[in-house]
Order: structure tokens, then C-alpha cells, then sequence
């Protein structure tokens, strides 16, 4: 410990290092690149990592969506072929039946499968979107994000069947001037009129949704498609701790009883599984992560072998001095310490080098990346991985150095004195 | 001061072993000034490397100073040679890449000496030598003479009990020869215990006592009268 502190001994690595510039700077950048490499590596998949995140943050990634196809199995005097038709009153059921169902939100559409979609006519512009019927509780499930000023559906418009939608930006693109705000205005959908209150903003990611949907309150929905009790499917949030794949089982399971569907029929019911899909995207994320972290240290390791083999060459290079020093009274301990400080220093110093390039580097892409549709966000490398780097490298340094050191104390101060 | 009894040393060269040193039996008082002398393959070298604990003997005895030099590890030879030897070699051996000053210094550094007072020694060392004002040159700026010098000034750095010179002047022309001699035989003066390999006669003339060898045992062991080397220099 006295030795690592000692002005003496880092001006004897000083002198050492200074009278071999070259070998030092090929060495250097040897350990320099490695760190390099696995700084911007995994700061790179960290980034790909946050951007998924950023992407699926705006929905409950425990959620899931189930409707219904054609049964394939006779079950209870009914034929195959038959469309089961979701009620309201499945909310309920499902709710009592499964208490892991933190959100449930029962929806229907007009476009998408169900017929053609609406006409929709402001002004002098017109176009056909898909409008949903829905209940304010879809935002807990797959959130909305609504331009300023607007708002998502509420409890009310739902109570009272008002005729109120909230528009997508491509909709209000299609519809409206530039400087025309949408909010306040009135719309028609396929002969009603509407008054916009939201413009929300289309988030990628998971469903069919798109930047053009229209949504009004799932009363209104009823009232103007005449749906009565149907829902066309229902967009589920399970609670956190809960887990999804079970909930969707279950869920399928207590549908198939209220609609007599056989238990054994896979097909009457179809699922999608939010949580199912984020695991698979992030489970690919984390293993870029791994891949980039496992290529990282490879190639640290590679620099720091660079640096205990140039560090032979010295030791070789160098027989006579340490000859001298030995003569002079070196003893085999002070004289591996010297190579060993040697070799961890040299390591500790580029690893910081290329640590600051790699976050350069980084910070660079961050700046590239910016605003482009591509889901990479923030790249960082946690500082853990950032120390566990530097205590692999100095472990390293350490493990290589002692081959040349060994080598150095190796030979007998005669020989090496001998040595021309 | 050194006493050496019945020393003997060979080295194997492949399935031979070649007999170095047969028998040597050497006393050696404070204040000498001795000349070992023979000619290449005589033993003389290595005689002297087992003195400087550089090499051990195979069967014998070795008592320097009162210690029975035997059974050393690096670390305890490492340690006996800060403190008891002082080595000048024919090729100077000094480290190139530090100044005069820093290399006198080096001994001190190893002995553990603080890094002010080391400054100090070495500087008196340098301007004992008539070095002073070189102290913070590199030896690639200097003459033969003057890194010898330096070299010098750097075995007495430690202040070794003795000093151990392998051709001090093997690498220098006459002039400049003469003039380590002189630095010498005055530091033998005030006291020093010096041995010198040589072989060069006009050298060896300038101890005060001439051991030469042959074939790994001494055929001679003679005191002479010293030639003053300071004559030959102005």
C-alpha cells in the first residue's frame, strides 16, 4: 500500500513509461479500443432497450384484448360456425369472476371488421375513418395521449350519450386547415354531428389502432349503430402483480361459459397478449444488452492481454536495467511491483480514455437519433457497468502484469546484467 | 573485512560441467585496494560476482563484514548488496534514461531513504566525482570517463562496506583510465575497502595488492607498491 502512494514509485512508472512512448501509446489504445468498443456497445443496446421502453410505456403492459371468431366445435345444440356475440353484461361477470381484472373496457367499432367505415365530413373535406365506442377506462388500459387543451371521453359523456368524439391527428389533418382548431367544432359522423373535444396523439406499438381513429362514448356508439348490448371486444388491464397469460386464460374460459362455447374449442375465442409481446421485444433488448456486454469484455480482454504482451517485450527490453536495479539492491518484490503498477496503471489509463471517447460516442448517437422514428432513446451505460469494467480491467491488468513481472524477477540480476 | 574460504563454482554446459573456481581462499582487510587479475576464462569475473552476491558459490565459505554470506533468497541478497556492496561494471550499466543525479540517487531509492536527503547525497556524491554541474544530464550526454564517474559516485551512494569495480576501465582510453584510477585510489584513501578486476597491468600496479589468478586458483598474492595515478593526470 505504501508503495502505491509513494511519489517515488509513480515516478519511477513515470520514467519507464515516458522512455517507451510508442510502445506505451500502441498499448494504450490496445485497452483504449476494448473499453471503447463495450462502452459504446452497451450504451448502444441500453439505448434500443430505453427506446422500447419509451414505446410500450404509454400502455399497461400487462393488458390484453380478446373478441370472438366462429366456433369450431358443437357444444350445447348449437352448430359450429357460430359467431358468439360479446353482451355488456359479460363486464360484470368477468369482473366477479376474476378479481386479478384491475380495468376492463368493453369496445366496439365501425370500420375495421365490423362494415365500412364512417363517413366523416367537416366543411368542404370529408374521409372514412373507424370510430370506436368506448368507455373512458380504455385510457387506463392503452393511454391516449390527448394534444393540449383536449380531453379523452369521460363518465359523463357516457351517462349522457352526448355526441362528443375525440379525433385522431390525421384525422384533423385530413379535415382541417392549419390554423383551424379542431376543438369546439362540430363533425358529422355518418349523419350525426359530433363535437370534437380531444385530438389525440397515435402512438405505435401493440394494436391495430391507427392516427385516424375517432372515438365517441360507448352510449352514443349504441345509439347510432344500433348495437344495443353488443360489445365487439374487450380491451383488458390485468393488475401488475398479476400474471397475464393466466388472466387471458382465465378470461377466455369464463366468456366461453356465459356464451356456451365448448371448453375445448380454441378457436371460438381470440386473444392478444400485450404483456406476452412486451416480454418477447425486451427479452430481445436484454439479450442485444448481454450480447453487447459479453463482446465488450471480450475485447477488453483483448487489450489487456495487448498489454501484458507488449509488456513482455519490455521486460525483455529491459533486462539490463532491471539487472542494474537488482544489483543495486532492487529486491524481486520491489521489482514486480514496478512491472505490475506498470501494467495496472497503463490499463487504468486507457480504460478512462476510452470510457470518455465511448461516452462521446454516445453521446453523439443520442444526438444523431433524435426525433427520427426509430425506437432508441437515451443512451446510457449504468454506472455498475461502467466500475465493473474499470475493476475488471485493473483485475486484469493485474492477472497479465504478473506474467511479465515474473518473467522480470525470473531472471538472475548476472544474467540480466550480462545481457547486451 | 571479506574472507573467503576454500570457494569452489563450475557451470554445467550441457552434459559438462565446466570447473570455474577451484579452491580459493582470499582475506581481505578494510582500506585495501586490490587488483584481481588474470587473464579471460581465469575466474576472476566470476569470483567476483560471488562477492557481489550476484552468484553463489557451490561448496565454500563467504563472511563479509562479519556475515556469513550462505542460503540467500533474492529479497535477503537484494538487501545485503544495498547495504554492503558498491558495484562500478566495465559498461557503466547506468539506467539511460534518467539524469546523472537520478541514477547516483537509485541505491538511496532502494534503501529507503527520503526522497529530500536522496537529492542531497546524490548531489555530493556528483560534485565529489567532479560532477556536479552534470547532475541533471542524461548519460547519453556524457564522455566514457564521465559516466564511469557517475557510476562510481552512484556505488558509493549506499555507502557499501566495499567497493566492487569489474574493468572499471575496460571501456576507457589511458587518459581518461588513469583518471578513474585516481578517483579511486582517493576514495580508498579516506578508507574504503575496493576491489578491482582488471587486466591491465598498469592498472593492477595502482592497488596496493595484486591477487592473480589461473585456471580458478590464486597463483599470486602479492602487495605492491601503489603507482599514484594522480601523476599521469593534469
Amino acid at each position: 500500500m505504501k508503495l502505491l502512494f509513494s511519489r517515488d514509485t509513480w515516478q519511477e512508472i513515470f520514467g519507464s513509461i515516458r522512455k517507451n512512448k510508442g510502445r506505451t501509446v500502441i498499448t494504450v489504445i490496445g485497452v483504449l479500443w476494448g473499453i471503447f468498443i463495450y462502452i459504446t456497445l452497451s450504451g448502444a443496446a441500453k439505448g434500443l432497450n430505453n427506446g422500447f421502453t419509451l414505446e410500450f410505456q404509454d400502455m399497461a403492459t400487462n393488458s390484453m384484448f380478446v373478441w370472438s371468431n366462429q366456433t369450431s366445435v358443437p357444444y350445447a345444440g348449437f352448430k359450429t360456425g357460430r359467431r358468439p356475440q360479446f353482451k355488456i353484461s359479460d363486464v360484470e361477470q368477468l369482473k366477479t369472476k376474476i378479481p386479478q381484472i384491475e380495468f376492463i373496457a368493453p369496445r366496439n367499432v365501425k370500420g375495421m371488421w365490423d362494415g365500412s367505415p364512417a363517413k366523416v365530413v367537416y366543411g368542404q373535406k370529408d374521409g372514412s375513418y373507424n370510430v370506436y365506442g368506448d368507455f373512458p377506462s380504455l385510457v387506463k388500459i392503452a393511454a391516449k395521449k390527448i394534444f393540449d387543451g383536449g380531453r379523452f371521453l369521460n363518465e359523463e359523456d357516457i351517462n349522457l350519450s352526448r355526441k362528443v368524439c375525440v379525433i385522431g391527428e390525421r384525422t384533423q389533418t385530413d379535415l382541417f386547415d392549419k390554423e383551424d382548431d379542431p376543438l369546439g367544432k362540430y363533425i358529422r359522423v355518418d349523419g350525426s354531428y359530433f363535437k370534437v373535444i380531444g385530438v389525440h396523439k397515435f402512438e405505435p406499438g401493440g394494436g391495430f389502432e391507427s392516427d385516424s381513429d375517432i372515438y365517441i362514448p360507448f352510449t352514443t356508439f349504441r345509439k347510432l349503430y344500433n348495437s344495443g348490448e353488443n360489445v365487439g371486444w374487450f380491451a383488458i388491464a390485468a393488475y401488475d402483480d398479476a400474471n397475464v397469460t393466466q388472466v387471458e386464460a382465465d378470461v377466455k374460459n369464463t366468456l366461453k361459459k356465459i356464451h356456451q362455447i365448448a371448453p375445448e374449442d380454441d378457436r371460438a375465442l381470440g386473444s392478444f397478449n400485450l404483456g406476452e409481446m412486451f416480454n418477447r421485444i425486451m427479452g430481445f433488448a436484454n439479450g442485444m444488452t448481454f450480447l453487447s456486454l459479453v463482446v465488450g469484455v471480450a475485447t477488453i480482454l483483448a487489450g489487456v492481454i495487448g498489454i501484458g504482451n507488449i509488456l513482455l517485450i519490455s521486460v525483455k527490453e529491459r533486462t539490463k536495467e532491471l539487472g542494474i536495479r537488482r544489483a543495486l539492491g532492487a529486491t524481486p518484490g520491489e521489482v514486480r511491483g514496478l512491472i505490475l503498477l506498470e501494467s495496472v496503471f497503463l490499463t487504468l489509463v486507457a480504460g478512462m480514455m476510452g470510457i470518455v471517447l465511448g461516452a462521446f460516442v454516445l453521446f453523439g448517437i443520442n444526438a444523431a437519433t433524435q426525433g427520427l422514428e426509430f425506437p432508441y432513446s437515451n443512451p446510457t451505460v449504468p454506472i455498475s457497468f461502467v466500475l465493473g469494467a474499470l475493476a475488471i480491467m485493473v483485475v486484469l491488468g493485474t492477472l497479465i502484469g504478473l506474467i511479465p513481472a515474473q518473467r522480470a524477477v525470473s531472471i538472475k540480476p548476472i544474467d540480466a546484467l550480462r545481457e547486451e | 573485512m571479506i574472507e573467503v574460504k576454500d570457494i569452489h563454482k563450475s557451470y554445467k554446459m550441457g552434459q559438462n560441467s565446466l570447473k570455474v573456481l577451484k579452491g580459493i581462499n582470499l582475506n581481505i582487510n578494510e582500506g585495501e585496494l586490490v587488483a584481481i587479475m588474470g587473464s579471460s576464462g581465469s575466474g576472476k569475473s566470476t569470483l567476483l560476482n560471488i562477492l557481489g552476491m550476484l552468484d553463489e558459490a557451490e561448496t565454500g565459505e563467504y563472511i563479509l563484514d562479519g556475515v556469513l554470506i550462505k542460503n540467500l533468497n533474492e529479497t535477503k541478497a537484494a538487501h545485503y548488496r544495498n547495504k554492503f556492496l558498491g558495484f562500478v561494471f566495465q559498461s557503466f550499466n547506468l539506467i539511460n534514461y534518467k539524469t546523472a543525479a537520478e541514477n547516483v540517487a537509485l541505491p538511496l531509492y532502494y534503501q529507503k531513504t527520503n526522497r529530500k536527503e536522496r537529492q542531497e547525497k546524490a548531489l555530493a556524491y556528483l560534485q565529489k566525482v567532479g560532477l556536479g554541474e552534470w547532475a541533471g544530464h542524461l548519460p547519453s550526454e556524457m564522455s566514457g570517463g564521465q559516466k564511469q564517474r557517475v557510476a562510481i559516485a552512484r556505488a558509493l551512494a549506499a555507502a557499501p562496506k566495499v567497493l566492487l569495480a569489474d574493468e572499471p576501465t575496460g571501456a576507457l582510453d589511458t587518459k581518461t583510465s588513469y583518471e578513474v584510477m585516481d578517483l579511486i585510489q582517493q576514495i580508498n584513501d579516506e578508507g574504503k575497502t575496493i576491489l578491482i578486476v582488471t587486466h591491465e597491468e598498469d592498472i593492477a600496479n595502482m592497488c596496493k595488492r595484486i591477487v592473480r589468478l589461473k585456471d580458478g586458483v590464486i597463483i599470486e598474492d602479492v602487495k605492491v607498491e601503489q603507482v599514484r595515478a594522480a601523476q599521469y593526470v593534469q
